[in-house]
């Protein structure tokens, strides 16, 4: 149930969004950093360089993989219609992940590696959907109950196929040489400290409003579809055609935000579920809000990581896991 | 029982046919349910579906609703064949009332009902006063702000006979309209279903009684393949309930209606 109109929320979330960005930019070993904006003097080059070339690209990527992940993770929720599915539960950005270090380790560029890293996350969508067919692309289901099962069922195959990524991981850490160490932890905790490219920061986040407003011209009919496939074609809907589309966009938006994070877990079931409390299941507010909210998440966690421990850096993915791993617990004890 | 059974209600001058089977064949996991399967159910006419569990009746009812393919034989709606109409055109001419429902997260009854306009598009101005009154006739006029997973079983349904109504289809396919309710509830729903105007409606039930009451018109299938259809007078017999359902039905007189179907008790 809706606490809150949806302008209303959005607004406020915009408005923190802002401020999240502000604190980012703000804070950091280099004081003052924000001054740059109005001062041109030359004792204000050093600072301009911070916020520029560190700070900003840095901000915008955090904003875009948290948005793109909780896009996908509330896109995953509406298909499975479990409210514990995420990309990184169900194992694509473990895929993705994978895709990623594979391209790596074969010595390609960034580009190569985000070829390997959209790859990997089809690669791992596809095999939930063969693995899972029923539930999603075999007849409409007449039963509630062997929908449920199915559903599921694709949820138990999805942590598997991460157990499985995590393997796989595992097993490139143990073989890759001692000079690349390092960048495999990046993926395999999620990790923002590369994040310094401000063209594929910029990328980020117009693939994210393109992705956005592809979901957002399907919303009416994901509304439906929560109420079961059988359910939502009676209505109107054509259900394969609008899981497919779905289905592409939460594997774009996975396999980007990996290529700009790494593995950042659980930010795809927390913010679509700290919204949904807030502005109601309605996928047309539910959408915009979780990104918003899982863009701010990831922001401020990202801010966090880098001045908690100063001059260390933690990887952000941790403090998602400090944070979603208490959320994931108390919402399967209250199913 | 084998088909062609009783002709249907063409001889009862309603308006033309709402739907059709031409030799309509159902299996489930390698069993035949529903031979070759030839029904015509004109307009403003409403048939009850019976026979034993398992008997093919939701598999019908799916097939009816262009949700599953038949396994030979064609339906055609409005005299088209089914797989000749999209999703949303479909929409508007039936709706189905399936057995079960899901409610993976929380939503208003209100938000619920609502569903079923969707047909309509953003435009639709009359979606909440079509929603209320339909709610209102079942008996659940308090609801409409309610979560639906907090509702008994029996309200959960008739919230979801009120979203099938809502939709505003000529045709209406119901999969037990009346299950989970308590006998004022039964003939509530049963009521309101017989007192539509205009629309063609197909229920399965298990309740012979509001069969009756419910019905012009009755398809028997026998889940072995055999079928009857035809006008509930010749068809809604103890005799041939009681070859259907293999239990021995009598119908015994009351003091007005047409009597009360009831399976004997042993000995």
């Amino acid at each position: 149930m809706p606490t809150l109109p949806p302008q209303r929320a959005l607004a406020a979330l915009l408005l923190a969004a802002l401020g999240a960005f502000a604190l980012a930019l703000a804070t950091g070993s280099v004081p003052g950093v924000l001054t740059a904006l109005v001062d041109s003097s030359e004792a204000a080059g050093a600072r301009s360089a911070v916020l520029w070339q560190l700070r900003l690209p840095r901000a915008l990527s955090a904003f875009a993989a948290g948005g793109l992940l909780a896009l996908a993770g509330c896109l995953l929720q509406a298909l499975l219609r479990n409210p514990l599915a995420d990309a990184y539960v169900l194992g694509v950005s473990g895929g993705a992940a994978v895709g990623a270090l594979l391209a790596l380790l074969a010595g390609a560029g960034l580009a190569g590696m985000q070829a390997g890293s959209a790859l990997g996350a089809f690669a791992t969508l596809a095999a939930l959907f063969l693995l899972a067919r029923r539930a999603f692309f075999g007849r409409l289901q007449t039963a509630a109950r062997v929908s449920e099962e199915a559903s599921t069922g694709v949820l138990l195959t999805g942590v598997m196929l991460a157990a499985f990524a995590a393997a796989l991981l595992s097993l490139l850490l143990a073989l890759a040489p001692d000079a690349q160490m390092r960048s495999i932890m990046f993926w395999l905790l999620g990790d923002l400290a590369g994040a310094t490219d401000m063209r594929a920061a910029a990328a980020a986040i117009g693939i994210l409003a393109g992705l956005l407003a592809l979901a957002m011209t399907q919303a009416r009919p994901l509304n439906l579809l929560l109420r079961g496939d059988l359910q939502a074609f009676v209505q109107g809907v054509d259900v394969r055609r609008v899981r497919r589309r779905l289905v592409l966009v939460s594997a774009l938006a996975t396999a980007t935000s990996v290529t700009l994070a790494g593995a950042v877990g659980f930010v795809g079931f927390v913010a679509p579920h700290l919204m949904r409390q807030l502005v109601g299941n309605d996928q047309r507010a539910l959408l915009p809000a979780a990104v918003l909210a899982g863009a701010v998440l990831v922001l401020l966690a990202d801010t966090v990581a880098r001045t908690a421990v100063a001059p260390l850096q933690l990887p952000v993915g941790v403090l998602t896991a400090l944070i979603g791993v208490p959320v994931f617990i108390s919402l399967v004890r209250r199913l | 029982m084998s088909g062609p059974g009783l002709h249907g209600g063409a001889e009862r001058g309603f308006g033309g046919t709402a739907i059709e089977c031409r030799g309509v064949t159902l299996r489930a996991g390698g069993r035949l349910l529903v031979d070759s399967l030839d029904l015509q159910v004109q307009a403003g006419s409403r048939w009850a579906v019976l026979g034993p569990n398992g008997a093919g009746k939701s598999t019908l009812l799916a097939v009816l609703a262009g949700a599953r393919r038949t396994d030979g034989g064609a339906v055609l709606l409005a005299g088209r064949p089914l797989d000749q109409w999209d999703a949303q055109a479909l929409a508007g001419q039936r709706v189905l009332l399936p057995d079960g429902w899901l409610d993976p997260f929380a939503a208003t009854v209100l938000d619920t009902v609502l569903t079923a306009r969707y047909r309509l598009g953003e435009a639709d101005r009359h979606g909440s006063r079509v929603a209320g009154r339909w709610l209102a006739r079942l008996d659940c006029g308090q609801l409409p702000g309610r979560d639906v997973r907090n509702l008994s079983r029996g309200e959960r349904q008739r919230v979801a006979i009120a979203t099938a109504l809502s939709q505003e289809t000529p045709l209406l396919l119901l999969d037990e309209p009346i299950a989970h309710q308590d006998p004022r509830h039964q003939a509530l729903v049963v009521d309101v279903l017989a007192a539509l105007c205009g629309h063609t409606l197909m229920a399965s039930l298990h309740e012979l009684n509001a069969a009756v009451r419910l019905a012009t018109h009755a398809l028997l299938l026998d889940g072995r393949g055999g079928w009857i259809a035809g006008p509930a007078e010749e068809t809604l017999t103890a005799s041939r309930l009681s070859t259907l359902f293999e239990a021995p039905i009598d119908r015994l007189p009351t003091a007005c209606g047409r009597g009360l179907f009831a399976v004997r008790p042993p000995g």
